[in-house]
């Protein structure tokens, strides 16, 4: 009753105080704005460092801009058209797909084959999966540093052991593949065991009834690997290929310390192993050419997009065989 | 007593059972891959702690020798080490700080708070996760030379206050989290919506914000391009430190690799201690992305 008597009282006097107090107003504005100023930080400093810079690199693109200019001249598309016609480039490209295929395509099935051992019952599971993911924790310079120096070519740790084999050494910085195949030993060697644990973990949301039905019908390990387990590992798989193709395609750290000493954005002395991102790098912040180096930057943002959508479609038709319900 | 009635139940099915039951191979793969985890950390502890001349020898010596001190007495001698140190704790603490109170906040409005634009605005932050940071650096160094910020610290701190991961990852534990109804009587008692935050969401999602925390942590420590680009050779975080070390024109390995190792010890006791938790929150992520 009391609570039908009490807006019509309210009614009556529409201009007479018991209107809502600044208490009560407060408490509307804050449940109103609150929302707002939660959120506004992300999209703050996301205007600050992704979204302006996006936009002002393909700006920036079309100038000829170097450090220290006050009014750099307009080149329209120039910096563009010369990039296609720049060797180095191409040649930073190919070595950036190459380190790229040679580090996420073993890393994958490995990651995949390490998460199967992984699930079965361990012992001291938790254990053992700080263990594969220990790599995770180094500095990227650290190891860097590190792998640079067990593949030095004198003192280096691995050419030691194949001389003890007999076999001659090799020269890693100095060949193209090989420099390529050390590199992509780095990558692995860090996110190998971080992949495997997110792959660990789609396997074990995978019911049992499924497995159990399998067994039932009479498949063996590999074929429930096959036909059950990798299907159903599908979005995970896609997830897995999508961050690591972001990743390896930026691939800056490794190359640029694989280089002992100065000229070390070269990449090697005949560019052997210089990535897209190591030649923005240098033209950006060793020649000053910022309208050159922010080219690159988009051509590689677009690379990114092609390439992350190719790997896209295909895992999704791999991974799609048989039993593809999902 | 329990032990006995529960026993039954897998002799069942003993087929089942036997499914995951690891053998000998299986421990001994793992093995090899723990131990290739931890070698390239033994082998630059082994050559920080022996004299360079360790790396002529044919034969690499097995153990440690007892040069590491002295090695690292260099280290500090030659590089800023102690203030690299002191500016990558500085940095990480802050961004981690910022990272988790922001990530929380914004969580917490997308999952329980109603507002005009909700969907589409958390959209679009998923949406930003894929677009690489890294590309931006160039106009990002214009805008930081514009503010007179490049070569401090802070040129480094504010790109990374918040993360578009962070936001995420703390909006899809909350929804589970906290419970509607919680929320709401808060209001009726007249509480604000930061009090709501600070007394109802933040304990429920305190070990998602753990998580985050400690991402973010080894994120920050970790990081080199940017605060390669903006930062200055005197003012170093200890990622640069440690490229100025190998970059001379002379490089003496044993000095090298004792700065990695200097440089890696704190936050492998981090990982250590915390090894469970991240392990847990790697998993969980995955599940939930």
């Amino acid at each position: 009753m009391t609570v039908v008597q009490a807006p019509r009282r309210d009614d009556r006097t529409p201009a007479v105080p018991p209107r809502p107090t600044f208490r009560q107003r407060l408490s509307k504005w804050d449940v109103k704005f609150s929302p707002y100023v939660y959120i506004a930080p992300f999209f703050v400093v996301f205007g600050l460092v992704g979204l302006f810079p996006l936009l002002y690199t393909a700006y920036v693109s079309l100038y000829d801009w170097e450090i220290g200019d006050d009014e750099p001249p307009f080149v329209g598309f120039d910096n563009y058209v010369q990039l296609f016609g720049d060797g180095q480039f191409w040649n930073a490209v190919g070595n950036t797909l190459s380190i790229f295929v040679l580090s996420s395509g073993p890393q994958v099935v490995i990651a995949v084959l390490l998460a199967a051992l992984l699930n079965t019952r361990l012992r001291g599971p938790t254990g053992w999966r700080i263990g594969i993911l220990l790599p995770y924790a180094a500095s990227l310079v650290a190891i860097g540093i590190i792998f640079a120096n067990l593949f030095g070519n004198q003192y280096g740790l691995l050419n030691s052991i194949l001389e003890m084999f007999g076999i001659d050494r090799i020269d890693w910085q100095a060949g193209t593949l090989s420099s390529h195949v050390a590199i992509a030993t780095m990558v692995n060697w860090r996110w190998t065991g971080y992949n495997a644990l997110i792959v660990l973990a789609a396997m074990q949301a995978i019911p049992k009834e499924i497995n159990e039905a399998a067994v039932v019908d009479g498949a063996g390990p590999v074929r429930r690997f096959i036909s059950v387990t990798l299907p159903l590992l599908r979005p995970t798989l896609i997830f897995v290929v999508i961050t690591s193709t972001i990743g390896g395609l930026q691939i800056f750290t490794e190359p640029k310390l694989f280089d002992v000493g100065q000229g070390s954005n070269n990449g090697g002395s005949s560019n052997q192993f210089q990535t897209v991102t190591l030649y923005m790098y240098q033209q950006g912040f060793e020649n000053f050419d910022l309208g050159y180096a922010s080219a690159i930057a988009w051509v590689l943002f677009l690379l990114i997009v092609v390439i992350a959508l190719v790997n896209f479609l295909i895992t999704r038709r791999l991974a799609a065989t048989e039993g593809g319900r999902r | 007593m329990t032990l006995t009635t529960s026993r039954p139940a897998p002799a069942a099915r003993p087929k089942v059972a036997k499914l995951g039951r690891p053998n000998f191979f299986v421990y001994a793969t793992l093995a090899v891959f723990v131990l290739g985890s931890l070698f390239p950390f033994y082998w630059s502890f082994l050559v920080a702690s022996r004299d360079s001349g360790m790396l002529t020898e044919r034969v690499p010596p097995l153990l440690p020798g007892g040069n590491f001190f002295a090695n690292a007495v260099e280290v500090f001698d030659s590089v800023a080490f102690w203030k690299s140190m002191g500016n990558s704790i500085l940095v990480a603490t802050s961004v981690t700080l910022t990272t988790v109170l922001f990530s929380s906040l914004a969580g917490f409005a997308f999952a329980k708070l109603r507002f005009r634009g909700r969907d589409p605005l958390f959209v679009f932050i998923v949406v930003t996760l894929a677009v690489p940071t890294q590309l931006g650096v160039i106009p990002l160094f214009i805008a930081m030379s514009e503010l007179g910020w490049a070569g401090g610290l802070q040129a480094v701190i504010v790109p990374n206050l918040v993360t578009a991961f962070g936001v995420f990852w703390m909006r899809q534990y909350t929804v589970d989290a906290v419970p509607y109804e919680l929320v709401e009587a808060a209001r009726v008692d007249g509480c604000s919506m930061i009090r709501i935050f600070w007394h109802v969401c933040l304990p429920a999602v305190r070990p998602a914000a753990a998580v985050l925390a400690m991402f973010t942590f080894m994120t920050s420590w970790n990081d080199f391009l940017w605060p390669l680009i903006v930062l200055d050779a005197g003012n170093p975080t200890v990622q640069l430190a440690l490229e100025q070390l190998q970059s001379g024109y002379y490089t003496n390995y044993s000095l090298v690799l004792a700065g990695t190792t200097l440089a890696t010890i704190p936050i492998l006791i981090v990982f250590l201690l915390l090894g469970r938790q991240i392990v847990a929150g790697i998993m969980q992520g995955a599940v939930k992305g």
